[in-house]
């Protein structure tokens, strides 16, 4: 087959603690180097934290496999200092279209809105972004990335976790205050603990083919149902980086996985779709099935699961990888505040509540996708045709569409770490919800406010032309220096220039979309999480009303 | 017969024998299979009419009730 990418092989190198008299220790080890586990490795490392990410193989991903990235998980990725090469080398796309057997159906326009730094989706290979995770995982010095590390047993105590390690040069032992279980759907940690995954398997097949082609396509997402090349059964057509297009055919239960990958059976299909007279080369095929399910809890003591070892959803909708570097950004910061022991144990529940629901909305939406697009009898199926012919002429009907409920991220809104509103606010940004990007001036120039946010407890305090009464400067001062700080940013609509307290900056608000996205007036404050989620907000700074909400939001306080 | 809260179960046709003639017409000269496909496209437009997920809610229950019963229509005196 063609190859468009080489993978690295990066190198087993023994670790002094391979050798120790003790069994080595560190606060955090993850397990598994995907997307997830590297995102952990990465957060945590950011966090100051000494990390160990154990991998059982000296590669990134192997094929091309998960390829849509979604807004929030590159703003995590900005977080982490490695989106950009992500968005320059992958394929930003906003137009979908639908096709019912021979014709256009609909198309539908993502129509991103103005005023935010990254786009609603990119396209690149998972190899790609592995790639990117391990440059910037080798940038960080507590963080040690070991590959040909097999876990090989797991003993989960009340102090600390122990495991077993081969390697190439045998085993060793290492024990951690917490293991970050990032090994993906078919979880070997999570079988070694007994512990299972529960949901719907489908009854369905899908090939994929990664094809590379000098395509005239534009850069759209392309669905069929019943297409002409491919009776009774849907497609997916979409561009990735250096001209690689993945196609997925639906091929039903009955197929065979291990002959319908092979290049005599692919390439026909190919052909059949992109018509006798185009020139492509196949460089990746692979057959699967889908499932949706998930762990009872994400959290057992000291052991805490993420990504596809958590939860697993079919992949229509993108919400597989983008919702692990969700779990990731919601754990990390949990788990160092209990590190340093400014938060209780038990914070680290709420990453299991708050991820929790977070997995059934995915579980939830990638189902409905996956009945429309895999109708289970002849009567869905009959309303899903009935659905598609009235698309075309009756725009209710487009609504009913479903071939994938594209990622958008969880708005915790029944989170116990979150203060319910007091005072008057409208618009999205209620507590729970992710901070919304918007453009803003620094002393730097023009830049971004998720750029300026997260890592730590933040604030956004509104202020008007007549700049900051002193009470509120001397309460922000303090707020910053507190044990757990909070580092607030001060918006105005242009950047106030006196000077402020240490852990304090300006920013403007050049077009005023903090002040509409917030819904803020001068004086209007909300608290952040290090995950740049809303935990709070008021129509005035109080101290005690912050403190109070920083309390809930570390797990002080148990009930609202 | 069920309680409805949202679902008119009055009679609201002024013509209703010109009504269910018309549905029998619409399936009069189609096999079971272009049959299935009129009624599903019928009930997704009227559903999106009535634009109100109580009021089909009500009326799914009243149908999931009745199919799961065996229920027969009473014969007429």
């Amino acid at each position: 087959m063609h190859s468009t990418y080489t993978n690295p092989v990066y190198d087993y190198a023994p670790s002094p603690d391979q050798r120790a008299a003790a069994p080595a220790h560190h606060p955090v080890v993850v397990v598994g180097a995907g997307p997830v586990g590297l995102s952990a490795g990465i957060d945590a490392a950011l966090h100051g934290i000494d990390t160990v990410v154990l991998d059982d193989n000296n590669t990134v991903s192997v094929g091309s496999r998960a390829v849509c990235y979604a807004k929030r998980a590159l703003e995590i990725l900005d977080r982490l200092g490695c989106a950009q090469p992500m968005v320059d080398k992958g394929i930003t796309w906003n137009v979908g279209r639908v096709f019912f057997r021979d014709h256009q159906v609909y198309a539908f326009d993502l129509l991103p809105e103005a005023g935010h730094h990254r786009p609603a989706f990119i396209n690149l290979q998972q190899y790609y972004l592995e790639e990117y995770l391990v440059n910037r995982a080798r940038e960080l010095e507590p963080l040690d990335l070991r590959w040909k590390n097999r876990v090989t047993a797991v003993r989960p105590g009340p102090e600390r976790v122990e495991l077993e390690v081969e390697t190439p040069d045998g085993p060793y032992t290492l024990t951690c205050d917490y293991l970050i279980v990032a090994d993906g759907a078919n979880s070997s940690v999570r079988g070694m603990l007994g512990l299972e995954s529960r949901g719907r398997v489908f009854r369905d097949r899908f090939l994929i083919a990664d094809v590379v082609m000098k395509a005239d396509y534009p850069t759209e997402r392309w669905f069929w149902f019943d297409p002409p090349f491919h009776r009774g059964q849907s497609t997916l057509l979409h561009r990735q980086a250096d001209n690689v297009w993945r196609i997925d055919f639906q091929l039903g239960w009955d197929a065979d996985p291990e002959e319908e990958k092979k290049p005599e059976r692919v390439i026909p299909r190919v052909r059949a779709m992109l018509g006798e007279e185009r020139e492509f080369e196949l460089e990746w095929a692979s057959v699967y099935t889908f499932q949706c399910r998930r762990m009872e809890h994400f959290r057992h003591g000291r052991v805490l699961f993420v990504g596809d070892a958590a939860h697993q959803v079919s992949p229509f909708g993108a919400r597989g990888a983008n919702s692990g570097i969700q779990d990731v950004d919601n754990l990390v910061w949990k788990l160092d505040l209990v590190l340093r022991g400014q938060a209780p144990e038990h914070l680290l529940d709420s990453y299991d509540s708050e991820r929790v629901a977070a997995a059934d909305e995915n579980i939830l939406n990638s189902t409905r996708s996956t009945d429309f697009i895999t109708p289970k009898n002849e009567m869905s199926r009959v309303f899903r045709d009935a659905t598609l012919t009235l698309a075309e002429d009756y725009p209710f009907a487009r609504r009913l569409v479903n071939s994938g409920r594209l990622s958008v991220p969880a708005v915790l809104d029944g989170s116990p770490l979150n203060t319910p509103d007091r005072d008057d606010f409208t618009g999205a940004m209620v507590p729970g919800a992710p901070a919304a990007d918007a453009p803003v001036t620094t002393t730097d120039g023009p830049g971004w406010l998720l750029a300026q946010l997260g890592g730590v407890f933040n604030g956004l305090y509104y202020t008007g032309p007549e700049g900051i009464p002193e009470a509120d400067r001397a309460l922000l001062a303090a707020l910053a220096a507190d044990p757990v700080p909070v580092h607030t940013r001060v918006i105005a609509a242009a950047r106030p220039a006196s000077a402020l307290p240490a852990g304090v900056t300006a920013l403007g608000d050049p077009e005023g979309l903090v002040a509409r996205r917030y819904d803020a007036r001068p004086g209007s404050f909300y608290l952040l999480r290090p995950d740049q989620h809303v935990c709070a907000r008021w129509r005035r700074l109080d101290g005690k009303r912050v403190r109070d909400a920083l309390d809930r939001a570390l797990g002080k306080e148990k009930t609202p | 017969m069920s309680e409805t809260n949202r679902l008119c179960i009055e009679p609201r046709l002024a013509r209703p024998d010109d009504f269910y003639q018309a549905l029998m017409d619409l399936h009069r000269d189609l096999d079971p299979g272009r049959s299935a496909q009129a009624n599903a496209q019928l009930i997704l437009l009227l559903a999106n009419h009535v634009g109100d997920e109580a009021v089909l809610e009500e009326a799914i229950a009243i149908v999931r009730r009745n199919v799961a019963a065996g229920a027969e229509p009473a014969p007429s005196a």
